[in-house]
């Protein structure tokens, strides 16, 4: 099997084969001597070349996939140069994006009417959740094109707040 | 002693209360919110019942609905662990006219300790050491002016029903004093309901240090040592432990017994704890009393080796203090962690959700309470702490290294939590020194980070290599989840699919 994965903007070619006993690896045509073994589900007990590490796999609901080792967090993309469909390529800067309520709450206020120009960071919405309130802002510069919520509403993790473009 | 008592709470406290009912050979009743069905004080429960919708106000803060289970299950007492119910003199009272014992003080004790103001003005007869400050609420604007002037600038002024934070403003100079007076006033009317707001002498980033107290109700009281409370975020706890660095023998044992006269003054039953501010120069002064028992006493009950849930039991069961105050010492060290469902990285947004992996620390010196477990959605409806990571040692850097290798052992995923804030603050060389104050974290925070280091990236690509090459020998090969070479990531969700269709 081969893979490309991205990780930090830096791309690593992996050649994986399943073998006897464990796994014969080369990460960009270098071999490696590793062993893997997955200890429970997302979470796998790795030697490499006899260092030990736990790599914990979290997926999000946007389709993210992290890895963490130790305290840090590696946002990666696996993609498989033999397959057909390729991953889409996230986070186009011109298009439109979407303003998504990261958690499930209630809509306090709305900061901004809709054709407003906006500056990147600048406030859009207040949610509250847990008791806190949070000002969910802009992720662009760029012109409100679309409210979906009224204030008072209730919102879901993932749900479309407004459209920014 | 109680056959069965009912827990009016949810969270780790309801489960840390019903363990020790369960050490104590006491029946537990757990209630519950619709939101809350699975939460984990409902599955350590010896009995259950449903008391309302998720809004606190209609299920946790819900009296007659408390009561009504309370009489229905046959329980005898209620603890009210902290939050919700624990400090509602009204909750005491009814608690009290329905013929169930409320675990804590008597609701006359919580009435006067409830109003800052009111609780001033008993103390300032018990001699109590107070900030500076008028002990009433303020009437006019001249009158804040007069007062101001005569404590000297800075001052603070805070809402009498108060606490979080609310309603408190500081005002460095004159001209800021009206307008101050005006938002403080509004903030703690929006708050607490009560607009009334009093003004102190302003001690500049002072300690805040807690003494914890217990009292039977045959008139014996005594105080089990401090806890250091100044590691906090905009004037909530982060960290607590006990004891403090800063404290000696000395001033300990010299707020203990203000703190047991502040009781006694009260005519507190059961435990308590009395908050003071302690400047640079160690004068301290009586800031308040919670009358509950606080999330931080675990650190109290390790150094002191005291179970206080238990003591809280026999306490409200009529049993006398089975120790007098010579027969407490102190001895080791131990550090809370409080563990929030929040986002460190994106200004501690919330973070409710699916805890979709759990892995806990364990081990030497590690105490967890918690009330989480993988699999459980995190509800959005109350507080978001999750779990308080205890550790403690032989001395304050034992208890510290302990923590840290912990906070390494633990994962929670799916949700964002602040462990890697309280990493920070662990290897902090001024937290190591014990060099904090109330404004200590929030200067912390402001400061840069360290660049965190990133050289496991070659180790993350081959684990994400193999994690894809399990998925892919673990999809159904027959089914047509593997078409398309789709990211392995959704051959989860295509089995998931095929299952549901089955």
């Amino acid at each position: 099997m081969i893979y490309d994965v991205l990780i930090d903007g830096k791309k690593y070619r992996l050649q994986l084969e399943r073998a006897e006993a464990g796994w014969v690896c080369h990460l960009n045509d270098s071999p490696v001597r590793l062993d893997a073994v997955l200890s429970r589900p997302e979470v796998l007990s790795i030697l490499i070349d006899g260092k030990a590490h736990e790599v914990k796999r979290e997926r999000s609901a946007n389709g993210e996939v992290h890895l963490w080792i130790g305290p840090s967090r590696y946002a990666v993309e696996v993609n498989d140069p033999r397959g057909l469909a390729r991953k889409r390529l996230a986070g186009d800067e011109r298009g439109p994006r979407r303003l998504v309520a990261p958690m499930p709450g209630k809509v306090l206020r709305i900061l901004i009417s809709e054709k407003a120009e906006v500056e990147a960071g600048q406030g859009i919405l207040v949610v509250e959740a847990m008791k806190m309130q949070n000002e969910i802002k802009a992720p662009k510069k760029g012109i409100v094109r679309k409210l979906m919520v009224v204030e008072g509403a209730a919102v879901n993790a993932g749900d479309i707040l407004a459209i920014v473009e | 002693m109680f056959k069965k008592i009912l827990i009016a709470n949810r969270g780790e406290i309801a489960v840390r209360v019903i363990r020790a009912c369960r050490e104590m050979g006491i029946a537990s009743v757990a209630v519950y919110s619709d939101v809350d069905r699975a939460s984990l004080h409902v599955r350590k429960a010896d009995e259950a019942y449903h008391i309302g919708p998720a809004a606190a106000t209609e299920s946790y803060l819900n009296i007659a609905k408390i009561l009504e289970v309370a009489k229905r299950s046959g329980a005898e007492a209620i603890h009210p662990g902290y939050g919700f119910l624990s400090e509602n003199g009204q909750f005491a009272q009814a608690c009290a006219e329905a013929g169930v014992k409320f675990i804590g003080p008597t609701a006359a004790a919580m009435r006067m300790m409830g109003s800052k103001t009111r609780a001033r003005q008993a103390m300032e007869k018990a001699g109590v050491p107070f900030v500076p400050g008028t002990s009433r609420g303020l009437a006019s604007h001249d009158e804040a002016e007069q007062a101001a002037a005569r404590f000297g600038y800075p001052v603070m002024l805070k809402a009498a029903a108060g606490g979080g934070g609310k309603g408190m403003r500081l005002v460095r100079a004159p001209q800021e004093l009206r307008s101050a007076l005006d938002a403080a006033r509004s903030e703690a009317e929006r708050a607490f309901g009560d607009g009334e707001v009093y003004l102190e002498k302003a001690i500049l980033n002072p300690r805040h240090i807690e003494v914890q107290v217990l009292a039977d109700e045959h008139g014996n009281t005594v105080y089990l040592g401090e806890r250091e409370c100044s590691t906090q975020r905009r004037h909530q706890k982060v960290i607590e432990e006990a004891p403090s660095s800063f404290v000696d023998d000395d001033l300990r044992r010299r707020m203990g017994d203000v703190a047991v006269r502040v009781a006694q003054a009260a005519g507190y039953t059961n435990a308590g704890t009395i908050e003071f501010l302690v400047d640079a120069e160690r004068n301290f002064y009586f800031l308040e009393m919670n009358t509950r028992l606080q999330v931080e006493h675990p650190v109290t009950e390790i150094v002191t080796g005291l179970d206080l849930v238990h003591l809280q039991i026999r306490i409200a069961a009529g049993e006398k203090l089975p120790f007098a105050q010579d027969e407490i010492a102190l001895r080791g060290h131990a550090i809370e962690c409080r563990i929030y469902a929040e986002d460190p990285d994106n200004n501690y947004f919330p973070s409710p959700g699916k805890i979709t992996l759990l892995l806990a620390p364990s081990g030497p010196g590690i105490r967890r309470d918690s009330g989480m477990y993988e699999g459980w959605t995190v509800p959005v409806d109350y507080d978001p702490l999750l779990a308080k990571l205890i550790g403690y040692g032989t001395d304050r850097t034992q208890a510290i290294a302990r923590l840290q290798r912990a906070l390494d052992e633990y994962f929670v995923g799916g949700i964002k939590t602040n462990i890697s804030l309280f990493r920070r603050i662990l290897s902090d060389p001024d937290f190591g020194q014990g060099r904090i104050d109330t404004g200590y974290l929030d200067r912390l925070l402001a400061s840069p980070r360290q660049a965190e280091d990133r050289n496991h990236s070659a180790v993350a690509a081959i684990a994400a290599g193999v994690f894809a090459a399990m998925d892919a020998a673990m999809a159904p090969a027959s089914s047509n989840g593997n078409r398309n070479g789709l990211p392995a990531s959704s051959h989860w969700k295509e089995a998931a699919r095929q299952e549901a269709l089955q």
